[in-house]
């Protein structure tokens, strides 16, 4: 059965401590149309599903470690990781915007469709994987396989990439600042145009980056695996 | 068509016969594998080798006309605070708006609803028309996550996690390009005309107990009020089902071979997965074994054309079977008001399965405006209701003979196998013994 949720949730200055309360009793109180526009949640302990489904203006600071799925499909709200964040942090993010202070895990904003999700550490393997609309950016490094099958979005990596980056990509837009361990599948390096430097310049401000456009190199997709055609075979 | 008749001196091999001649000719010519859809064509084990044991003096049967046999089915009441109440326990299967036209999706849940069972998203997302008319829609969350959005996730009445379908268990999907219409492309994110690959794992999850926190978050973003299904193709059964339920599965999903698909290698769909018969008793067991038998509800699909289908499935312990291919055939898909159209594309009315070419003339497995609008989606619901009620009216005519006023009370009991294939299959004995193999 569903969890049993106190209708009496402790907050204090808006503060809600998950040693004493439960994530269930957490995410309701989000999710309730009585949610508090500022809420600190203390004590998370690498708590899973925290915070995720937001759909409201709300503020949300989680002062420690998350779990899995922090912020996931988050809509409007914007939530702040002090500390580190497991796999798949505002996986499918529609809109706002989460900024992990620490590293995050595997699959950091999979499948997102919009929003800003910003990583000041490192991502590990498939950031942004199957992005659909989402911008990432990472201070770091990134894992094998980020941004794979990126259909929309922006990726932008402050530090390296690792192999087979932007395998399959569809339209994703990648900028990467460092090394790139290897292009997967169809992704090529491209010219950066004023219009690259533009949108770069605006993210990494976004993002609070401090770095120029211009140290960095955009990847896209060759489009020539859009379509299958025989003589691509070896390709995939 | 017609084959020639070769004359009678020349001999065919066995091995090498025509159609595998065919076959080595078209990939020599073409440079690919054959795509397409439906489901697996080979022979198999099957529902058809298992007879029913009617009432006689052991036991007693119920009166046809006048006693009652129910039909309905809750499914998802294990932890889920809306679970489905459906008046009969046969459902349509998720099939994705993209494979299948609008007019096809709306009038999947139109004939659902007239009979009060559920349809089911696809791989692009929900649309209107199917939301609007489906009175219990299932929400397919799949690995490519087209079309996913949480305000679509909301308004389902149950969300069903694929790791995998029958027809191609371990495989990705791929909607080719000529079915990606602007408005295909717009659900998904992509440009016009490309092909579409679906991913064959979830982008963000990799094992069961990576399952069980996906199950979690699902459930913290609907408030706990959806039934969480798991949908896995038949292979190592046992295992998955005992994974699902453990990851916390509200109802597993259990596709055989037989089932069907929009575009698969012809390779996968033959050889890859066991038959649906096979599966059943697995599932049941690891389920029983769990203590979990029907408080856990199992839906088992791939290949259920009939009533007796359905009975024999509930039979072996299903809760509920899902169609899909025989939906579509409902709904006029291989009809032959269009044998001129199929001839044309070089098919036959009844052998028609190029539902990755987008060119059905029946207006189902396509996305051209104008042959979609050879369906009409308020006689395709219609038909389709009809057939859901033959469906219902046959299981219940076997469980009334069988003494049972429930579809869900049949039993194993009732069943004989007609072969030793499917007497080990499905664990009844053969006919006329109380033999099965591998048990006895």
């Amino acid at each position: 059965m569903a969890p049993t949720v106190s209708t009496a949730t402790p907050t204090a200055n808006g503060v809600i401590d998950l040693r004493t309360s439960s994530t269930r009793e957490v995410n309701e109180l989000l999710s309730s149309p009585g949610a508090p526009t500022r809420l600190t949640i203390t004590h998370p302990e690498g708590a899973h599903a925290l915070a995720c489904g937001l759909d409201a203006d709300l503020d949300v600071t989680v002062d420690g470690h998350v779990g899995y799925y922090c912020a996931g499909m988050n809509q409007k709200a914007t939530v702040t990781v002090t500390g580190n964040a497991g796999v798949g942090v505002a996986e499918n993010m529609m809109s706002g915007r989460v900024h992990v202070k620490g590293d995050a895990s595997q699959s950091a904003g999979a499948t997102a469709h919009g929003g800003l999700l910003v990583v000041d550490g490192n991502a590990a393997a498939r950031c942004g994987i199957s992005m659909k609309g989402v911008d990432v950016v990472v201070g770091g490094n990134v894992g094998h396989m980020s941004a794979f099958m990126g259909q929309a979005g922006r990726l932008v990596v402050c530090g390296d990439a690792g192999e087979a980056l932007g395998d399959s990509i569809y339209e994703a837009r990648l900028y990467v600042r460092g090394t790139v361990a290897s292009l997967g599948a169809d992704c090529v390096e491209k010219e950066m145009r004023d219009e690259h430097l533009a949108e770069l310049a605006q993210l990494l401000d976004a993002a609070g980056m401090r770095y120029q456009p211009d140290e960095f190199t955009r990847y896209g997709s060759a489009r020539q695996l859009y379509n299958f055609h025989v003589d691509n075979a070896s390709a995939y | 068509m017609t084959t020639p008749t070769p004359p009678t001196q020349l001999r065919e091999s066995a091995t090498f016969d025509r159609g595998v001649i065919a076959e080595i000719q078209r990939a020599a010519e073409t440079g690919i594998y054959d795509i397409r859809g439906w489901g697996a064509k080979r022979a198999l084990p099957h529902f058809d080798d298992l007879l029913f044991l009617g009432a006689s003096v052991s036991r007693y049967p119920l009166e046809g006309y006048r006693e009652k046999c129910d039909t309905d089915v809750v499914l998802g009441d294990t932890h889920a605070k809306f679970p489905l109440h459906l008046d009969i326990p046969i459902t349509i299967a998720g099939m994705s708006f993209g494979a299948l036209s609008g007019q096809a999706k709306e009038a999947l849940g139109r004939g659902a609803s007239e009979v009060g069972t559920s349809t089911t998203t696809g791989d692009g997302g929900m649309t209107p028309e199917e939301r609007g008319q489906s009175k219990n829609l299932v929400y397919q969350y799949l690995p490519s996550r087209y079309g996913m959005n949480p305000v679509d996730l909301r308004k389902a009445d149950a969300i069903e996690i694929v790791l995998g379908q029958g027809a191609k268990p371990g495989g990705g999907g791929m909607l080719l390009g000529q079915k990606i219409t602007d408005r295909v492309a717009g659900m998904r994110t992509l440009p016009m005309g490309v092909d579409q690959r679906s991913a064959c794992r979830h982008p963000d999850w990799t094992g069961p107990d990576d399952l069980a926190i996906k199950i979690l978050e699902l459930r913290e973003i609907t408030n706990w009020e959806k039934p969480i299904y798991v949908k896995v193709g038949a292979t190592r059964t046992y295992y998955d089902v005992k994974l699902a339920v453990k990851a916390g599965a509200d109802v597993v999903v259990v596709d055989g071979m037989q089932g069907g698909t929009a575009a698969t290698q012809e390779v996968f769909i033959e050889h890859v997965g066991i038959p649906t018969l096979a599966a059943i008793p697995q599932a049941v067991q690891a389920l029983q074994e769990m203590g979990v038998h029907r408080s856990v509800q199992l839906i088992v699909s791939g290949g259920i054309r009939s009533g007796a289908d359905v009975a024999k499935a509930m039979a072996l312990g299903a809760d509920a079977v899902a169609i899909g291919t025989a939906a579509l055939i409902a709904l006029g898909d291989n009809s032959p008001r269009f044998a001129e159209q199929y001839g044309e594309l070089g098919s036959a009315a009844g052998f028609y399965d190029d539902f990755q070419a987008g060119r059905d003339p029946a207006g189902i497995t396509t996305q051209d405006p104008e042959l979609a609008k050879n369906l009409d989606p308020v006689q395709g619901g219609r038909r389709l209701a009809n057939y859901l009620r033959v469906l219902t009216m046959e299981a219940q005519t076997l469980a009334r003979a069988c003494g049972k006023s429930h579809l869900r009370n049949l039993e194993p009991e009732d069943l004989v196998a007609l072969t030793v294939e499917a007497s080990a299959m499905a664990r009844v004995p053969l006919a006329g013994t109380n033999w099965i193999p591998g048990r006895y």
